[in-house]
């Protein structure tokens, strides 16, 4: 099944959930934020919100700004 | 002056002084000017991760922690109302319910001027949505009056183009803005060197919020302390209240007395 991740193709599993791609990127505890076709994934569903085909995904932090 | 207190969103700060995160050498260097300011209150921007990146590589916040810091995540970037918020939201889910955000929307990217039609559309939506807003403005006196009557935690026009370190350009607006407000002004954006950011204090600013005055220093570390005491004596002063301008010269010695 193929989602964007941050505007890229990727290729992943069928069922594949935001923590199974967290767990695969090796950014699980880390401080971010998941929003999938501009809607908010909160922590608390990372482990159930499973992808659908051609989902765009966003995973971001924060960075320095001003 | 201890009782002196910044007090934005029912929150009180001892400094008043905030700073952004971006544009330094690396993360030690941002670390150690944070530090140098005594900012309480750190502006961040909301990216996406790199893919791949080194996982080992520090995080920004495991080096400005939000057990220290106040976080105030920034919208830069944005040039549309809708990702403002939605920048916003990210960046609340992010800092697990943290609710206090810095909102602009930029209109052009040769000046970074703010789209004052969006950044008021964007401020009504975050409000509505239980988002405490500092609002980046443009030097507009109607218009700071009216993101302060919608409920916008504090303003802050800007008083030069960000990251032109042009200096206070627009002191009768900024005064303007101030004489009329009720909720905390802030100058972001313009401020070059030490001397303008206690000019923005003598008139009367809140605090001043500024980046690159300070990492596109020479020395930022040394610059950041240069600015916590520029604050700190501008706003001394305004409080002590300047001695009248004159045309002629006063003698600070007693005529009196005088010998020869």
């Amino acid at each position: 099944m193929k989602i964007f991740l941050n505007g890229e193709a990727k290729e992943v599993v069928d069922s594949c959930s935001v923590l199974d791609l967290l767990t695969e990127m090796d950014i699980v505890g880390q401080r971010l934020a998941v929003e999938v076709n501009e809607e908010i994934v909160s922590k608390s569903r990372h482990a159930d919100y499973s992808f659908g085909e051609g989902d765009k995904v966003e995973i971001v932090h924060a960075i320095g700004g001003g | 002056m201890q009782d002196d207190k910044l007090i934005i969103a029912d929150k009180t700060y001892n400094s008043r002084l905030l700073v952004g995160t971006g544009k330094y050498k690396d993360m030690d260097e941002t670390r150690d000017a944070i530090e140098a300011s005594g900012a309480e209150i750190v502006t961040v921007a909301i990216r996406r991760t790199n893919i791949g990146q080194n996982p080992d590589e520090p995080n920004l916040l495991d080096v400005i922690s939000p057990d220290k810091y106040t976080i105030l995540p920034n919208t830069a970037g944005c040039y549309t109302a809708k990702d403002a918020v939605r920048t916003c939201q990210l960046a609340r889910e992010l800092l697990d319910g943290h609710d206090l955000v810095k909102l602009e929307v930029l209109g052009d990217q040769k000046t970074l001027y703010p789209n004052m039609v969006d950044t008021i559309e964007a401020a009504e939506t975050l409000i509505k949505d239980g988002f405490k807003v500092m609002v980046y403005t443009s030097d507009d006196p109607i218009i700071a009056k009216r993101l302060e009557e919608m409920g916008c935690v504090a303003v802050m026009p800007l008083a030069g183009l960000i990251g032109s370190g042009l200096g206070i350009c627009n002191p009768h607006n900024i005064r303007l803005i101030k004489e009329n407000a009720t909720v905390p002004i802030l100058v972001d954006a313009g401020v070059g060197t030490a001397s303008d950011a206690a000019i923005a204090m003598e008139i009367g600013c809140d605090a001043v919020l500024m980046n690159t005055a300070i990492a596109g220093a020479q020395k930022p570390v040394l610059m950041a302390s240069a600015m916590k005491k520029a604050i700190e004596a501008g706003r001394e002063s305004f409080l002590a209240g300047r001695m009248p301008k004159k045309a002629y010269a006063s003698a600070s010695s007693p005529i009196d007395g005088t010998f020869f």
